[in-house]
């Protein structure tokens, strides 16, 4: 295989018009498992993870811009993780401390595992994901650039540069089901964020359908039941919305779990997530 | 272009030592070049898929597993081994430790731990016990149990703290 | 207490707490795995395996493969120089698969060449025509199905049948109860290296649990005599059982002799899992029957152990799991009957707690369920029926060394419990997910006691041989004694110190040179070998005592360390005295010997017993199937303590892979193939979910004719831990839970 290591996001754009079919390696945590067990075939390959750009993170009002490169750590322990609580939280979940310190939010949404912990939280947040090639820069809905179980719409030419992420004034949650403590790839997950302000609530769940999915009907059912000035939701609401959040599913039976304990906890992980941000009512 | 470059020989820098690696496949990884072409045998591969930490190494002052660096790419980057623990015949803090409670049996995860538990304690000098699980849970250990692990960790805060046992 | 508080221990002797000779080299890295060497001029070898649990072979084709630049060797059934067949207790396996391949993974050729990838590209490039079977899975339809094997599917079935066959108790409780396919999961893969030698046999290096009896049966293969087969040991990254059977060893020769090159071998992760037997699958259907005071009157039970394609120890292990299916407990009548039966599932073979473990997990369970039906105190029903010395087994053994079952039961029960609940949201069920709160959480304690029987059993001849040698006053031990990390090298330092006063003994290389010290396994080596090493270290001292007699005339007493004449001058160290002399002692030590089960599986078939009882107290969040262990607590029967800090990372370690199957660990079969084979999805308990273990006795009451009174002590953690995890969330939610490991879905879902 052939190796080039790309220096800057104009060389990478260069890189990639001349031949497309390289490979892109940023933190290496899934494309290296492929090859160790031969289940990737490398032919050429560019190292994107010392391009500085794509390293770098800024707030800019009310929102962020993180590089693709930038790590599960960085997310997790800086000052980031108090922009953006639930991407931290879901970057805690993620492999081991190794793994975050190599893994990058660029990778966990090129990757596009149904199980990818970030992308709920991308997805409830309203991420937008600016991605570039020679010919320009286009920018996509998550959801838009994630089309199946490990698929994306990025052009064989293309990267993904940064992803803009709203900081929301208001609580954040990230919850994920796993059989163990720690390490492990999650069974369910379930991000909700709000914006007081705004008066917004945003869900999305995780290993339950093909790809990361937003709950749209249990967002506007519940938005109903929210008394924002009281933080309070109302308790006749909490089981039609437990119920809607399980219906936004389409969970598989595999070696990991039933769908049917994917149903059921993705439902309750909905529930405390809400009971967690919002008081009951009187 | 800048400076891609399309490499088939690169160079690393090992423990402050540099080594020409040439004629090798570029899909080695990190560790395996460690272990089979530079002899350093110290970092061990039971998982290659970033689930166990029995490769963990220092790469520019960041815990890795070596498994999932490509080779190549850890050119102009400083790595720190297990090899480079000790200094000399000198054992590190965190090594006596392990010893003095029992956390080595087997001995396949030390390594990795040690790595990891000196990156650490680098950090945090003086943990709670849930933060050493945490800090360690990426380092699987089938002999132990973990109890003599968290209490070789407990140990070097103390030591370096100058308390009394 | 934790070691902090007891101090560090820095002196050497048997009951202290010497720290491991290897110590320094493994915290430095310097210590050489089995993967760790290297020869010049080496080629790496590299097995094809079956993808198929059943089908018939009708062509190889390996001549793309073999002109694969790189590729020097691909051998198949066809090159096997030997007995294509092998076997740990009884030779039934091929070393390379002929005609049919009976589980998904069974190596079918093997490949050398100059680079780990190319190896894998020519194993890639082997075409294999195969004729798929429908595969036999399922254990129960084993014992009648159309057999897959010529010797049959039932590879062992045993009747253990005490007492009064028509004595029932008023009281009756029944269970059926399943326990997954546990893998030992060591984290140093298989590895070795094979180096022809110019007198034609081979010098294996190996990681493995038993030198003599891979010797034996790499010897068969490769017919060659005994001595032409070489085996040394390499570095062990952990066992647990799944090193006693012979896995690279042959392909490993075959290709050395055929390439006149040394051949290294590493398994990864996923071949590992392949590559090696597993703990057996069981189902168990149990029925006690105790009077109203609830003495037991009388246990019956079905075990069907899942051995897979080929028998390895089921044989073996299904005795254990049959002859100790009563747990520690008195049971005057009983009718237990036993199959090991062959599936086109992977093979099974030792684990860590050798088919105790599987009835056990049961049996305890039956044991609450009559404690409920008595209304009785689980710990007091236990207490009642508590096996003691000179009680008999359903064997009809009667125990003739120690059996403090009830000092165990007593000093755990007496053990302070938890208090408090846990604050931090990662230290709650769902640890880092964050998905508990301690209002989703229910608290459970459980109990759970097992009995272990020590060394090999059955009229095996259990023997280890050691050597003592003395060169001018330094001294060399040489014994063939397997170090898996279990602190054996530490042992035999502390031997020494014992019986000589000498602070550090040479190792020597463990390897064939010397006879057999048999398998580090069934918590046999400190007695067994341990036991070799004082007899040889004795040898010397009485050697030192006629040497020292024939040069002074005059009579010498052993006191202590040190040498007193009778005739009352100066007395003198023997440390001191072995200076400058040379001895060389070769002793070979055997346990009492043990006999075959009868008809009626009775019969004096074990040598010894050790008893342990556990105590879980767990966190549940039962919503969400979510379990957090808070703390382990147990004591242990050990005979006596022989070193404090290994004894404890015994515990420690065994809780651990005890926590691991109650909760976590399965490779989940899908018709045969293992869907799990890897560290992603077997998932082995981090730090994270390991609680602390809390020792509230060791039980120390010598055990007759065992050395220094010890009894081995690996096992007995694994064993009961796993049940009385299973009890703290029975406690808990009120669920059967019959069935290890528990997923979260037999928790959330239940009863929905």
């Amino acid at each position: 295989m052939n190796f080039l290591i790309a220096s800057s996001t104009e060389d990478l754009c260069e890189l990639l018009a001349e031949d497309p079919s390289r490979q892109l390696l940023a933190g290496g945590t899934d494309f290296m498992v492929e090859v160790n067990f031969r289940h990737r075939d490398v032919s050429e390959v560019i190292a994107i993870d010392r391009i500085e750009e794509l390293k770098q993170w800024r707030h800019d009002g009310d929102s962020v811009l993180i590089g693709s490169c930038v790590t599960y750590r960085e997310i997790e322990r800086g000052a980031l993780s108090t922009l953006i609580p639930a991407l931290a939280q879901s970057a805690r979940t993620i492999g081991s401390p190794q793994i975050r310190n190599t893994g990058t939010i660029g990778g966990n949404l090129a990757t596009a595992s149904p199980a990818g912990d970030m992308i709920p939280v991308l997805l409830a947040l309203g991420a937008l994901v600016n991605v570039r090639s020679r010919s320009g820069v286009r920018q996509l809905q998550v959801d838009e650039l994630i089309t199946g179980v490990k698929t994306n719409s990025l052009r064989e030419d293309e990267f993904i540069e940064s992803v803009r992420v709203p900081v929301l004034r208001g609580p954040q949650e990230f919850l994920k089901v796993g059989p163990r403590n720690a390490m492990v790839i999650s069974v369910s997950s379930l991000a909700m964020v709000t914006d007081i302000d705004k008066e917004y609530i945003g869900i999305a769940l995780g290993s339950v359908s093909a790809s990361p999915c937003r709950s749209t009907d249990a967002e506007s059912f519940i938005s109903e039941n929210i008394d924002w000035n009281s933080m309070t939701v109302r308790s006749g609401a909490i089981d039609n919305f437990e119920r809607l959040v399980r219906e936004s599913a389409s969970p598989i039976d595999d070696h990991r779990s039933s769908s049917a304990y994917r149903t059921h906890t993705i439902g309750v992980l909905g529930r405390r997530a809400l009971l967690r941000i919002f008081r009951l009512e009187n | 272009m800048g400076i891609a470059q399309e490499s088939n020989q690169y160079e690393l820098t090992v423990n402050d030592s540099k080594y020409v690696i040439s004629g090798s496949w570029l899909g080695e990884s990190l560790l395996y070049v460690l272990r089979e072409r530079l002899g350093l045998y110290g970092s061990k591969n039971a998982c290659e898929q970033g689930e166990c930490g029995s490769c963990s190494v220092m790469m520019d002052d960041v815990l890795v597993c070596s498994c999932l660096v490509l080779a190549a790419n850890a050119e102009g980057r400083a790595i720190k081994t297990i090899e480079s623990v000790a200094e000399g015949s000198q054992l590190s803090d965190v090594q006596e430790a392990f010893i003095d409670t029992g956390a080595i049996q087997c001995g396949f995860c030390t390594p990795g731990l040690l790595v990891t538990i000196h990156d650490f304690l680098d950090s945090n000098p003086e943990p709670e016990e849930s933060e050493i699980k945490e800090a360690i849970s990426g380092n699987l250990c089938r002999c132990t149990g973990y109890g003599r692990i968290v209490e070789a960790v407990q140990l070097v805060s103390i030591r370096r703290s100058g308390r009394d046992i | 207490m934790s070691l902090l508080e007891e101090g560090i221990a820095s002196a050497a002797g048997v009951g202290i707490s010497a720290t491991r000779p290897d110590g320094k080299e493994k915290a430095r890295g310097d210590f050489l795995f089995s993967n760790d060497l290297s020869a010049e001029d080496m080629l790496w070898g590299q097995t094809l395996r079956s993808p198929y649990p059943s089908a018939k072979i009708r062509k190889i084709d390996f001549s793309q493969a073999l002109a694969i630049d790189g590729v020097h060797a691909i051998l198949t059934a066809d090159d096997v120089p030997g007995e294509n067949i092998f076997g740990l207790e009884h030779p039934d396996q091929p070393v390379l698969a002929f005609d049919i391949v009976r589980y998904v993974g069974e190596p079918v050729a093997i490949v050398a060449a100059t680079h780990p990838e190319v190896a894998k590209s020519a194993v890639d490039a082997i075409y294999v025509d195969y004729e798929q079977l429908d595969p036999l899975v399922n254990s129960q339809e084993a014992i009648e199905a159309a057999p897959i094997h010529p010797e049959g599917n039932v590879i062992r079935h045993l009747v253990i049948n005490h007492g009064d066959p028509d004595a029932v108790g008023n009281i009756t409780v029944e269970g059926e109860y399943e326990v997954g396919m546990q893998d030992q999961a060591f984290l140093g893969t298989e590895s070795g290296i094979a180096f022809p030698s110019a007198d034609g046999g081979v010098d294996l290096h190996i990681s493995t649990q038993w030198l003599h009896s891979d010797r034996d049966q790499v010897a068969s293969a490769l017919n060659l005599p005994e001595d032409l087969v070489r085996v040394t040991l390499a570095g062990v990254g952990g066992a647990f059982g799944g090193r006693e059977d012979v896995s690279m060893h042959v392909h490993l020769c075959m290709l050395a002799l055929h390439t006149g090159r040394p051949v290294k071998m590493v398994y990864d992760r996923n071949e590992s899992f392949l590559g090696h037997v597993h703990r057996h699958p069981a189902k168990i259907w149990f029925r006690h029957s105790a009077d109203e005071s609830g003495a037991l009157v009388k246990v019956e039970a079905k075990v069907i152990l899942d051995g897979g394609a080929y028998a390895s120890t089921t044989s073996a292990v299904l005795a254990n799991a049959c002859c100790f299916s009563v747990g520690p407990y008195r049971v005057p009548n009983a009718l237990i009957e036993g199959w090991g039966v062959r599936t086109n599932n992977p093979p099974c073979g030792a684990m860590r707690g050798f088919g105790n473990v599987q009835t056990c997990f049961a049996a305890e369970a039956q044991m609450d369920k009559l404690a409920r039906a008595l209304s009785m105190d689980p710990v007091e029903l236990r207490l009642l029926n508590a096996l003691k010395s000179g009680d008999t087994l359903i064997t009809g053994q009667k125990i003739t060394g120690t059996a403090p079952v009830k000092e165990v039961l007593t000093s755990l029960s007496e053990h302070p419990i938890p208090k408090g609940v846990k604050g931090d949201l990662l230290e709650l069920p769902g640890g880092t997910g964050r998905t508990t709160d301690n209002s989703h959480v229910k608290r459970g304690i459980g109990f759970a006691a097992s009995i272990k029987n020590l060394m090999f059993s059955e009229g095996f001849d259990d023997f280890s041989e050691a050597r003592c040698i003395v060169v001018d006053g330094e001294v060399s031990i040489q014994s063939a004694c397997v170090e898996v990390g279990q602190g054996f090298v530490t042992l035999v330092n502390q031997i020494v110190e014992e019986t000589l006063g000498v602070s550090e003994a040479v190792i020597l290389p463990v390897d064939t040179s010397i006879g057999s010290a048999g398998s580090t396994s069934a918590s046999r080596q400190t007695w067994m070998s341990g036991g070799a090493v004082l007899k040889a270290c004795e040898a010397v001292v009485n050697a030192l005592i006629l040497e020292l007699q024939n040069e002074n005339g005059g009579e010498y007493e052993k006191v202590g360390l040190n040498l007193v004449p009778k005739d009352g001058s100066d007395s003198i160290s023997i440390a001191v005295a072995l200076r400058g002399r040379n001895f060389d002692e070769h002793v070979t030590h055997r346990h009492l010997p043990t006999f075959p089960l009868d008809h009626n599986g009775q019969g004096n078939a074990h040598v010894s017993f050790a008893f342990a009882a556990h105590r879980a107290v767990v966190d549940v969040d039962q919503e969400l199937g979510l379990v957090r262990v808070v703390e382990i607590a147990t004591s242990q029967d050990v005979g006596r303590i022989l070193n404090p800090v290994q004894a404890r990372g015994q515990i420690e370690g065994g809780v651990a892979q005890g926590l691991g199957l109650a909760l976590l660990e399965e490779l989940v079969l899908i018709d045969g193939k293992i869907a799990n084979a890897n560290f992603t999805d077997y998932l082995l308990p981090t730090a994270m979910d390991t609680p602390p273990i809390e020792i509230a006795a060791f039980i120390e009451q010598p055990e007759p004719g065992a050395p220094f009174g010890a009894k081995g002590i690996g096992e007995p953690p694994v064993i009961s831990s796993t049940p009385a995890i299973v009890a703290a969330i029975r406690d808990a939610t009120g669920f059967e839970l019959n069935r290890v490991p528990i997923k979260p879905e037999d928790i959330a879902l239940n009863g929905l």
